[in-house]
């Protein structure tokens, strides 16, 4: 079965400051039609580009290698006429701030009746009819009242769900959303993450979903691919992921999180800050902030390998290491039957000295 | 006031109540500053009237029951704005003749030269600006630079240059005058409103290729690209309407701008009109007709400026009409 979104080998430079700079390297993944992906990863590890490059929103000059295959189409061969097919009816984008990426001059009912009638050559009063609906799936129920308000006017989680109702409106076949609840409170965000999610079922859609929220990814996601640096560290099954991960920046997030039944004194954080793909040393991007990394580690970058059963690492010591990952600095010390393990941990307290 | 649309009706109207009587108290300062004006001159109107020399006390009676010159200054003002609202501006000293006559006679040269440059600005400055914003390059660059170097010109001197090379030398149009029939008058006003309006065709040149260059790269300009919309529509829906908002108010400004550089290209070119009457009463001290005109031209001014306020509220939604929270 050939999936709906085919994504091979990607890679984008940027042109900053007159250099090219990498923003993403060899990224790989495909979603089969309904299902979702999720991608998760620190600020700058490059999600966006992944999600702006299949939409083909890069800026202008991006160099860009690899493949990216819709329905069997090469996207970044698309131009002209075929491109703008591929935007309006195929994809369909939810961006972060809803705020910004409406027109402010332009009333909430041209926003959601724009596409239908430029593209769709929906007769206008109809197009109306139809966006009253699409408020109302969203759970915006005075939708007359709405169509001739000003983004200005509306909080913006109720922007964020007239955003939803937007891209629902040609409905596309892949709903491409980029941190689509993280400018909204917390109360907002999983009013607005449960009408999303179960639109997406409902209208049949597949969805790239961009997030920092691990739990989030879970929840919605069937996969999910963790992002560093530019580069897939990891990409497996959502809910394995949370159990077993498989390379240590995955279980490092993991661990970063509070939970809710536990009382830590201190969370444990990543040391270091995050890297960008240009700046990331030889090796691996993440060796200078992880507390398993070996000389070895920093020597070249490890590919991107089948753990078995549809996931993938891009850990050298991914095997050696299962299992392990999720152990807490504390209990490391402590767990001793691996030899790698061991070493780990003492290559860790010298960090820490 | 129950319903949403009554409300918004009591708020547009209060709006516009509140922006007429800014007008109007506006207005009234400025008649007082122009009036009041001719008192702190050196010398004393009197002094003007009889060029110093001395007069019988028959003489002085007389000019004091045409001027009132032996009344209070508050009273003198009064009288004359009394006149002013009744269409009487006074008699003109130099010509002996009302001076709204004198002012009819001549305001439409001026009309015409203000609205002609009006005209080149909004075309010819637009049409750079937006080429210029939408077609970055070699050519969009020169421009600018152009543009650059024709704002720091002074009118007075591109009026010289540009009589000098199209009239003098090539002789494409006419030297001064302004014609007879209404195609001749046009013909001989494009050289005086180039003059007039090159450094605001320049200033709004880059103003709304900045505007532009501003709004092409906002987000919600890439939510229409991502929507697929065809390159025109995104420029015309989502480009232009939103860059619009800025150049209009600094096109609102150089017209009002223009207004005053009349009286320079009028005197350079010539022309019979009203900032031509304006120098030449101020150096004769011709006072009725200094004050008129100089009301004439604050009054345009502040209308206009008050007509883009207007403008502005009605294109940018988040301009609150009645500064109340929707």
């Amino acid at each position: 079965m050939s999936a709906l979104l085919e994504v091979d080998g990607l890679s984008v430079q940027l042109p900053v400051a007159g250099e090219f700079r990498t923003v993403l390297q060899d990224v790989s993944f495909s979603l089969e039609a309904g299902q979702t992906l999720g991608l998760v990863g620190e600020s700058g590890s490059g999600k966006s580009m992944t999600v702006r490059s299949i939409a083909r929103l890069l800026p202008p000059g991006a160099r860009t290698t690899g493949s990216i295959r819709f329905d069997g189409a090469s996207v970044l061969d698309l131009r002209g006429d075929a491109l703008r097919k591929f935007r309006s009816r195929d994809v369909s984008m939810i961006f972060q701030d809803p705020r910004a990426h409406t027109n402010p001059v332009r009333k909430i009912g041209d926003f959601l009746t724009e596409a239908m009638r430029i593209n769709g050559k929906v007769p206008p009063r109809e197009a109306e009819r139809r966006a009253v609906e699409l408020l109302a799936e969203v759970g915006i129920h005075d939708g007359e009242r709405r169509l001739k308000q000003f983004p200005h006017e509306l909080s913006g989680g109720l922007l964020q769900r007239v955003m939803i109702a937007a891209s629902l409106a040609v409905k596309p076949r892949l709903i491409l959303a980029d941190e689509p609840t993280t400018a909204l409170d917390v109360t907002t965000q999983s009013e607005v993450m449960a009408i999303l999610a179960r639109l997406q079922r409902e209208y049949g859609m597949a969805m790239l979903f961009i997030t920092h929220d691990l739990e989030l990814a879970a929840a919605v996601c069937d996969r999910t691919v963790v992002m560093y640096a530019g580069a897939m560290v990891e990409h497996q099954d959502s809910s394995r992921l949370h159990t077993d991960p498989l390379h240590p920046y995955s279980a490092a997030l993991m661990q970063a999180r509070p939970e809710i039944d536990r009382r830590v004194p201190r969370l444990p954080a990543i040391p270091g800050h995050p890297t960008s793909a240009f700046e990331a040393p030889d090796g691996c991007a993440f060796a200078p902030r992880c507390r398993f990394a070996e000389d070895a580690c920093r020597a070249a970058l490890p590919p991107l390998e089948s753990m078995g059963d549809a996931a993938y690492s891009r850990c050298r010591r991914a095997a050696e290491l299962r299992g392990h990952l999720l152990a807490t600095a504390e209990h490391s010390g402590g767990l001793g039957d691996g030899a790698g393990v061991g070493d780990s941990a003492g290559l860790e307290e010298e960090v820490a000295r | 006031m129950n319903s949403p649309a009554a409300r918004a009706a009591w708020h547009t109207i209060r709006f516009l109540g509140g922006r007429i009587g800014g007008l109007l108290a506006t207005l009234l300062a400025s008649s007082f500053v122009v009036f009041g004006a001719l008192y702190l001159a050196p010398g004393s109107p009197m002094t003007f009237l009889t060029h110093g020399r001395s007069m019988t006390p028959d003489a002085i009676a007389q000019i004091n029951q045409q001027y009132h010159f032996d009344e209070p200054f508050a009273m003198q003002y009064v009288r004359w704005l009394g006149g002013i609202l009744q269409g009487d501006f006074g008699r003109s000293i130099l010509y002996k003749d009302a001076v709204s006559s004198l002012l009819a006679q001549r305001i439409g040269t001026t009309v015409a030269l203000v609205a002609l440059s009006a005209l080149l600005v909004a075309f010819v400055g637009l049409a750079i600006g937006i080429f210029s914003g939408l077609k970055p390059g070699f050519a969009s660059n020169a421009l600018m630079g152009m543009s650059t170097a024709a704002m720091a010109v002074p009118t007075f001197v591109a009026a010289v240059v540009l009589t000098l090379v199209l009239a003098v030398e090539l002789g494409w149009f006419p030297v001064f005058g302004v014609g007879t029939d209404p195609i001749d008058m046009v013909y001989h006003l494009v050289l005086p409103a180039f003059a007039l309006s090159l450094a605001s065709i320049a200033f709004v040149a880059r103003l709304s290729q900045a505007a532009i260059r501003q709004e092409i790269s906002a987000d919600h300009v890439q939510t229409a690209i991502g929507r697929g919309f065809p390159y025109g529509v995104v420029v015309r829906r989502h480009v232009l309407r939103n860059a619009s908002l800025p150049v209009l108010t600094v096109l609102g400004l150089t017209l009002a701008g223009m207004i005053s550089g009349t009286v320079v290209v009028e005197q350079v070119f010539q022309l019979n009109g009203v900032g031509s009457l304006l120098v030449s009463s101020v150096q004769q001290k011709d006072f009725p007709v200094v004050q008129a005109i100089c009301l004439v031209y604050v009054a345009a001014f502040i209308i206009l400026n008050t007509v883009i306020d207007l403008a502005y509220s009605i294109l940018d939604p988040r301009v609150s009409v009645g500064g109340g929270k929707p």
